[in-house]
């Protein structure tokens, strides 16, 4: 424990440095100036376009340290900055342990992208069960029955599958193998879901970047990465099966559609993971990045005006969101967002710190 | 020189008396910190890698799952890619460099010696990341392309050997970390060689060459010995840089917890499995488990450095 203390701390002082704590120190708060929140590094593009554009608006600057979704839980927990970002949720009891209070803030999907001579963008088609048996080695060739009988009108190779994964600990690792686990019971049994797993094959990218670069290196691979990066970048992405049986294609309506037909209302903390949602346009590896804040914070004005950001960019930033092929959170979950807002995150006095005067 | 010798002289004893033991002081001062800098670094490793080794003991070493899902860990896949790529490193290392320090010193016209010198300090010089973004953007691709398919089909069938070289063309993996590797510790090992080449009293070379001798003998038996324990300290040095390189052999190899025959296949090294996972590894074996690998590999430099320092000591008696 004492150790896991000393843990954060020595993380924390290496990953923000001193710069940040005494930006961030609370207490004379009276007009907040500078907000700073730290964590994952998929959701970083946005937040950087949204905070730029709030501070023309209204003078505040936002810091955000795009360290990786454990990271920002650890900075949050040892309260070095005002909110945490996180792309995996944490459970409803980490959140009462730590006494955080976790939303969503904006959603993008996985894409998986193969690179296949003779395959266009967009032409091979995927189950989940398949794409499971692709990373667990299983199926191990382009031409396997179960593959070509997806694909009937393709000319699959009889070439070797190599398989790209994610080598560092990852958000987008979190949501895909999530995913794997809820259409694959021997990938939930053998392998599970996690920011990293034990990979049974293949290679290791860092990054977003990392997986690109060996996926566009070999022919015959196969990886996964972010919806906005696979666009930006004109990669191979695949159709896959969902829920309701049919073939989507990753686009910003599907992830949308995905959002829409989540149960919101029963999701404890907003604990909400968007794979094999049901409804016909659903994109099946789809997700949600969230933010995290104190409930009780010793800061109350900084996390307000870190709840007055959000709901801004709620409000007004759907487009800049847009234009970096994120997709905005639905007018009914910031709702309840702002709802939860307002029953949980108190002031030091107990009252409740929004709506903000 | 008499100007100084005056003023010397002229000096009022009493200054020295009391500066030269404040000198004396303070570089002892600062050569017991570094002796307390290592040990408080080890120190900071076992107490971080303790939780780890204390739920999986010696099969930390000697097994090789890697799962954060359960939460089992053991090392012996990294620590299998740290030895195997440095090895390789060190087979196409030291040769080269050899030969590149005996050209430079003994053979290459004057006008040649210095460009080659100062190329060689410019790779020193070049940060390994930029070793790592050439690895993967232009050799890996040669590799894969040509390299790799050859000697898979000429050599891969071989009995014994053969397994080395099997599997598919990837073009990242053991092999291409062993060989960035290579390229990355050949200004280190060269320069400290040429170095120690050159302060060779050219009396005693000179000597040699009078008696008859030819280039490679005058190498073997008069160079070599007088500057055996340089040579070996260059090595060394080329070896610690293997052992603990990073960002370059993350980017090559593949980063694969698995320990493959095939050199050809990804791997992983302690160095870039650290690098990889540090950031978001969440809960406390985990993240022990990672200090660990660090610990793991302090103790392997300590040996190889312990090792080269027996075996000096061993030379130096047999001379």
């Amino acid at each position: 424990m004492i150790m896991e203390k000393i843990m954060h701390k020595l993380l924390a002082a290496a990953l923000i440095g001193g710069a940040l704590a005494l930006l961030g120190s609370p207490g004379h708060a009276a007009d907040v100036k500078t907000l700073n929140g730290a964590g994952a590094t998929f959701p970083y593009p946005v937040y950087a376009k949204w905070a730029d554009a709030y501070q023309q608006k209204t003078g505040v600057k936002l810091n955000y340290q795009a360290i990786g979704s454990g990271g920002g839980v650890k900075q949050i927990e040892a309260k070095t900055v005002d909110f945490g970002a996180s792309d995996a949720p944490l459970k409803a009891e980490e959140l009462q342990q730590a006494g955080l209070v976790q939303f969503p803030a904006i959603m993008g999907g996985v894409v998986p992208v193969a690179h296949l001579e003779g395959v266009e963008p967009g032409q091979l088609r995927l189950t989940g069960d398949v794409l499971a048996d692709i990373y667990l080695g299983t199926v191990d060739h382009w031409d396997d029955p179960r593959i070509k009988e997806l694909n009937p009108n393709l000319d699959l190779p009889d070439k070797r599958i190599t398989v790209i994964h994610r080598s560092d600990g990852s958000g987008t690792t979190f949501i895909f193998t999530n995913y794997l686990s809820k259409v694959s019971g021997d990938w939930k049994k053998n392998i599970g879901a996690a920011k990293a797993v034990s990979w049974p094959a293949g290679v290791g990218g860092k990054g977003n970047q990392g997986v690109a670069s060996y996926v566009e290196r070999i022919d015959g691979s196969i990886g996964y990465v972010e919806y906005a990066y696979a666009l930006q970048n004109n990669m191979g992405y695949t159709l896959l099966k969902n829920r309701a049986g049919h073939f989507v294609a990753p686009t910003q309506e599907t992830f949308k559609a995905a959002a829409a037909g989540a149960d919101w209302q029963h999701a404890q903390g907003f604990y909400m993971i968007l794979t094999d949602q049901p409804g016909a346009k659903s994109w099946p590896i789809t997700g949600a990045s969230f933010i995290l804040v104190h409930k009780k914070p010793t800061n109350p004005r900084q996390v307000q005006a870190v709840l007055k950001f959000f709901d801004w960019a709620y409000h007004n930033g759907d487009q800049m969101a847009a234009e970096l092929d994120y997709v905005p959170m639905p007018q009914s979950v910031v709702k309840r967002v702002e709802q939860a807002w307002q029953q949980s995150i108190k002031g030091t006095a107990g009252q409740p710190l929004w709506p903000a005067k | 020189m008499s100007a100084i010798f005056q003023a010397i002289v002229a000096r009022k004893p009493r200054s020295g008396s009391v500066l030269d033991p404040a000198f004396r002081a303070v570089t002892r001062f600062f050569a017991i910190l570094v002796l307390g800098l290592v040990l408080a670094i080890l120190g900071a490793l076992i107490a971080g890698a303790w939780p780890a080794l204390h739920e999986f003991g010696w099969s930390f070493l000697t097994t090789d799952a890697w799962n954060p899902v359960t939460e089992t860990f053991g090392a012996l896949a990294p620590i299998y890619g740290t030895l195997i790529t440095s090895l390789i490193a060190m087979l196409i290392g030291i040769p080269v460099s050899f030969g590149i320090a005996l050209y430079v010193t003994e053979l290459a016209p004057r006008w040649l010696k210095r460009p080659i010198a100062s190329a060689i300090e410019l790779l020193a010089a070049i940060p390994s990341i930029i070793y790592g973004m050439w690895g993967l953007f232009v050799l890996a691709p040669l590799l894969a392309n040509v390299v790799q398919p050859w000697v898979i089909d000429h050599i891969g069938d071989w009995p014994l050997i053969g397994v080395l070289f099997s599997g598919p063309p990837l073009g990242i993996g053991m092999f291409t970390a062993g060989l960035i590797l290579a390229i990355m510790v050949i200004p280190f090992i060269t320069a400290v060689m040429k170095d120690v080449f050159e302060v060779v009293p050219d009396v005693q070379k000179e000597s040699a060459y009078a008696l008859g001798a030819t280039t490679w003998e005058v190498m073997h038996h008069v160079v070599l010995p007088y500057t055996r324990t340089g040579v070996v300290g260059g090595i060394m040095l080329g070896l610690g840089r293997a052992l603990g390189e990073t960002m370059a052999v993350t980017f090559v190899i593949g980063n694969a917890n698995h320990i493959n025959a095939s050199l050809f296949m990804p791997g992983n090294t302690i160095s870039s499995a650290i690098a990889n996972e540090f950031n978001e590894a969440s809960g406390e074996i985990y993240t022990s488990s990672l200090i660990a690998l660090g610990l793991v590999l302090f103790v392997i430099t300590c040996i190889v450095l312990g090792g080269a320092r027996l075996m000096l000591a061993r030379m130096e008696r047999e001379k």
